[in-house]
C-alpha cells in the first residue's frame, strides 16, 4: 500500500518542454510512472519523450484522463501554474519549483482551501511510492518498497535518511518531501494522518528542520492520534538566530521560536525518539519493526 | 532583503504616510549642516541592519549643536554589533504624547498576512508579544481581497487606540497593507508611530523587509540592497549566487541541499568540532560551481579543514568529482585538507575519478565529518 500516489496515478507535467521538465519526465517514465501528458502554453501539439503536450492543463486532463500534475514551471509563473492546476479538479498537484514568492503562495493557499485537491510543495523533491510511481526529482534507485513511511521538509536529507534505511534492508511505503517554504500545501500532520490510516505503514520517519512551528504541531498530533510509531530528525541545531539557512523557511526567528531545541523537545514529549544523526534515526526505526 | 530606515521611510513618505523632516549624512559636517536646517531637538540614527540600535548607542537625541557634534562623532564610524556605521539619518525630534506599534507580517501557520496594532509602541514588540499578548490586537487578512477598511478600523479600535487619532492610524495601516502587497514585503512595521501634542500621527521609525524570492519583480527595491551591509564573504557568496552563512568555527562545510548541509553542520558540532559556515551549492552543480565553492571556503581565514558532502539527486557525483579535481589541481599546495563524501547519482563513478592525492575520501557521512573534525584539531594543536 501507499499514500497519495500509486501505479494507477496518471500524471500531467506542467513545464514539460523546459530543461528540468524534460529531463525529469524521462526519469519518471523510466521509473514506471504513468506520465500521460504535458501542459505548456503555446506548445500544444508537440511531443516530449513520447508524451503529448497540450496548451492548457484543462485540455491535458480531459484528453488523457489525468488525475495528478507535477509543476516544473519557473518561479515567476509557478503560482499561476498551480492556480491553473487547482482549476481542473485534479486529486494531487506536486510543485517542485523553488523560489515562489511567499505572497503568491498565500493566494494559492487561500484557493486550496476552496477546492478538493491536495498540493505537495512547493520547493520540494516530490513523492515516491517505490516500485510504483514517482512524481518529482527524487533519485529512484535509492528507494525500496517496504513498510516505513517518510515525510520530510528537505530533499537531500530525505535521500540521506532513505539510504540509511535501504542499506539495512528497510524499505518504504511512500516517501514525501513536503518542501522547505514558509507556506506549503501538505503539512507534516496531513502526511502523518495518511500514514496512520495506511495499514501497510508500520513506522514513520519525520525529518524536520528549524523555522516555523509545523514540527511542534505534528508532535501534538502524534501524541493524540497515532498508534504507528514515529522516529524523528531535526536539522539546524547549530543554526544562529535570524539567518536564513538555505530554505526560505529555515530561519530561527529572533524571538526564539522555531529552534531545533523546541522541536526536539516537543517530539520527545510526544514519545517520538529523535536521532542525533541520520543513522540513529534508522536505529530507532529498526527497533520499532 | 532588509531596507535601511531611511529607504523605508522614503517609500512610506511617497505613499503618503507622515514622516519627520530628515536628511542623510555621512560626515560630522553633513550632520551639522542637517541639524542647522532641521533644528532641535534632532535624532541622529545609525543606518545599519541591526535591531536594538537605540540600546546599543546607535541613536542619540541632540538638543544643541554641541550635543549634535558629540553624537555625530560617536556614532559615525562606530562598530554596531559587527557593522560599521557609515551613514546616519538626521531627523527632526518629535514631541510626542503616545507611542504606538503598527505592523504587518506573514502568519506562516495560517498562510495569511496578519495586521498587528498595539498601544505599546517604542519598545521591543517581541517581548510585548511574549509577556502581554493581549496588548497586541491582530487581524488576519485574506490575501485574495486585501485589508478591508472595516478590518483596519476593527484592529485599531480593538487595540484601544485613542479615538481622536484612531481613523488616522487606520488609514496608515491601510496604506501599509497596500505597500506590503505591492512591494512583496515579508514584514512592514512602524515602531513607534508617534502621536504629537497636536494629535498628529507620525511614523518615527520604518522597517521594511522584502521577500528575496520576489525581487525579480521589484527592480526599484532590489537596487536599494546594501551589499556592503553584510559580511565580506557573504557579499562574495551573493555574487556567486550561493546560499551561504558565515559562522564562528573552523570546519568549512560544502554540501548540496539546505537540509543536508544543516545536518552536516550539526554533525560537525556533534563530533566536537565547530562549523565555520553553511554553504549550499544547490541542485545540479557542475564543475565551475564546485571551484567557486572551494574558493569561498578557502577565502575564510578561520577555516582549518573542509568537508564536502554531496548526496546527488539532480546533482551528479562524477561532475562534482571532476570539479573538485580541477579546483584543487590549481594549487601548488592545497591550503586546507579536504574530505569528500559522495553518495547518490553517479557517486561510484565520482569516487573513481577523485584524485586521492588531493583529497581524503570517506564512504559515510559520519566518517567524513569525523575525519574533517580531526583534521581541524590537528591544525589548531
Amino acid at each position: 500500500m501507499s499514500i497519495f500516489v500509486d501505479d494507477d496515478t496518471r500524471v500531467v507535467v506542467q513545464g514539460i518542454t523546459g530543461g528540468e521538465g524534460k529531463f525529469h519526465t524521462e526519469q519518471m517514465l523510466e521509473y514506471g510512472t504513468n506520465v500521460v501528458a504535458g501542459a505548456v502554453p503555446g506548445k500544444g501539439g508537440q511531443e516530449v519523450a513520447g508524451v503529448p503536450v497540450y496548451d492548457t492543463v484543462d485540455e491535458a486532463v480531459d484528453a488523457e484522463d489525468a488525475d495528478a500534475s507535477v509543476v516544473f514551471v519557473p518561479p515567476a509563473f509557478a503560482g499561476d501554474a498551480v492556480f491553473e492546476a487547482l482549476d481542473t479538479d485534479l486529486d494531487l498537484v506536486v510543485a517542485i519549483t523553488e523560489g515562489i514568492p511567499t505572497q503568491d503562495m498565500a493566494k494559492v493557499n487561500k484557493r486550496l482551501s476552496e477546492v478538493d485537491t491536495r498540493l505537495i510543495g512547493p520547493n520540494c523533491p516530490g513523492i515516491i511510492t517505490p516500485g510504483e510511481a514517482k512524481l518529482g526529482i527524487l533519485p529512484g534507485n535509492i528507494f525500496e518498497s517496504g513498510d516505513v513511511g517518510l515525510v520530510s521538509r528537505s530533499g537531500t536529507l530525505t535521500y540521506q535518511v532513505v539510504s540509511n534505511l535501504t542499506e539495512r534492508g528497510i524499505g518504504q511505503t511512500t516517501a514525501i518531501g513536503i518542501g522547505g517554504d514558509p507556506i506549503i500545501g501538505t503539512s507534516f500532520v496531513d502526511a502523518l494522518e495518511a500514514f496512520e490510516a495506511d495499514k501497510d505503514t508500520k513506522a514513520v520517519v519525520m525529518c524536520g528542520e528549524i523555522g516555523g512551528e509545523d514540527e511542534e504541531q505534528a508532535a501534538r498530533y502524534i501524541a493524540q492520534n497515532m498508534d504507528t510509531p514515529v522516529a524523528g530528525f531535526i536539522a539546524g541545531r547549530t543554526a544562529p538566530p535570524g539567518k536564513r539557512m538555505g530554505h526560505a523557511g529555515a530561519i530561527v526567528s529572533g524571538s526564539g521560536t522555531g529552534t531545533a531545541e523546541s522541536k526536539i523537545g516537543a517530539l520527545n514529549d510526544a514519545g517520538v525518539p529523535v536521532g542525533d544523526t541520520p543513522n540513529e534515526v534508522a536505529d530507532h526505526i529498526e527497533d520499532f519493526l | 532583503m532588509k531596507l535601511h530606515e531611511y529607504q523605508a521611510k522614503q517609500v512610506f513618505a511617497d505613499a503618503g504616510i507622515p514622516t519627520p523632516d530628515s536628511r542623510l549624512a555621512s560626515t560630522v559636517e553633513e550632520v551639522m549642516d542637517a541639524v542647522d536646517e532641521i533644528g532641535y531637538p534632532a535624532a541622529i540614527k545609525a543606518q545599519v541592519h541591526v535591531g536594538g540600535r537605540g540600546k546599543a548607542g546607535g541613536i542619540e537625541i541632540a538638543t544643541s549643536a554641541e550635543e549634535a557634534r558629540e553624537a555625530a562623532e560617536s556614532i559615525l564610524g562606530m562598530d554596531l554589533k559587527g557593522y560599521t556605521v557609515d551613514t546616519v539619518l538626521v531627523e527632526a525630534g518629535v514631541d510626542f504624547e503616545n507611542e504606538l506599534y503598527v505592523g504587518i507580517t506573514m502568519d506562516r501557520g495560517k498562510g495569511e498576512p496578519v495586521a498587528m496594532v498595539s498601544t505599546e509602541g517604542g519598545v521591543d514588540i517581541e517581548s510585548v508579544a511574549e509577556e502581554t499578548p493581549e496588548k497586541i490586537a491582530r487581524e488576519h487578512i485574506d490575501p485574495a481581497f486585501g485589508l478591508h477598511p472595516y478590518q483596519a478600523r476593527k484592529v485599531v479600535f480593538g487595540a484601544g487606540i485613542p479615538s481622536d487619532v484612531a481613523m488616522d492610524v487606520a488609514s496608515i495601516l491601510g496604506t501599509l497593507y497596500d505597500l506590503y502587497e505591492s512591494s512583496d514585503a515579508s514584514e512592514i512595521e512602524i515602531n513607534p508611530v508617534m502621536i504629537t501634542a497636536d494629535r498628529e500621527v507620525v511614523a518615527a521609525d520604518a522597517v521594511m523587509n522584502i521577500d528575496e524570492d520576489a525581487l525579480f519583480r521589484q527592480p526599484e527595491l532590489a537596487e536599494m540592497e546594501d551589499e556592503a551591509a553584510g559580511d565580506e564573504l557573504e557579499a562574495k557568496a551573493n555574487e556567486y549566487g550561493f546560499d551561504y552563512v558565515r559562522l564562528s568555527g573552523n570546519v568549512g562545510i560544502i554540501g548540496n541541499g539546505a537540509g543536508l548541509v544543516m545536518t552536516t553542520l550539526d554533525l560537525v558540532d556533534y563530533y566536537g568540532g565547530e562549523p565555520a559556515n553553511f554553504l549550499d551549492i544547490g541542485g545540479g552543480a557542475k564543475a565551475e560551481r564546485v571551484t567557486q565553492a572551494l574558493d569561498m571556503v578557502f577565502s575564510d581565514e578561520n577555516v582549518d579543514s573542509v568537508v564536502f558532502n554531496i548526496f546527488g539527486g539532480i546533482t551528479r557525483g562524477d561532475e562534482v568529482a571532476k570539479g573538485i579535481n580541477e579546483a584543487l589541481e590549481q594549487f601548488d599546495e592545497i591550503p586546507k585538507k579536504v574530505v569528500v563524501r559522495l553518495a547518490g547519482t553517479n557517486a561510484e563513478e565520482g569516487m573513481e575519478i577523485l584524485n586521492e592525492d588531493l583529497v581524503q575520501v570517506e564512504g559515510t557521512l559520519e566518517d567524513a565529518v569525523q575525519r574533517a573534525v580531526e583534521n581541524a584539531e590537528e591544525v589548531t594543536q
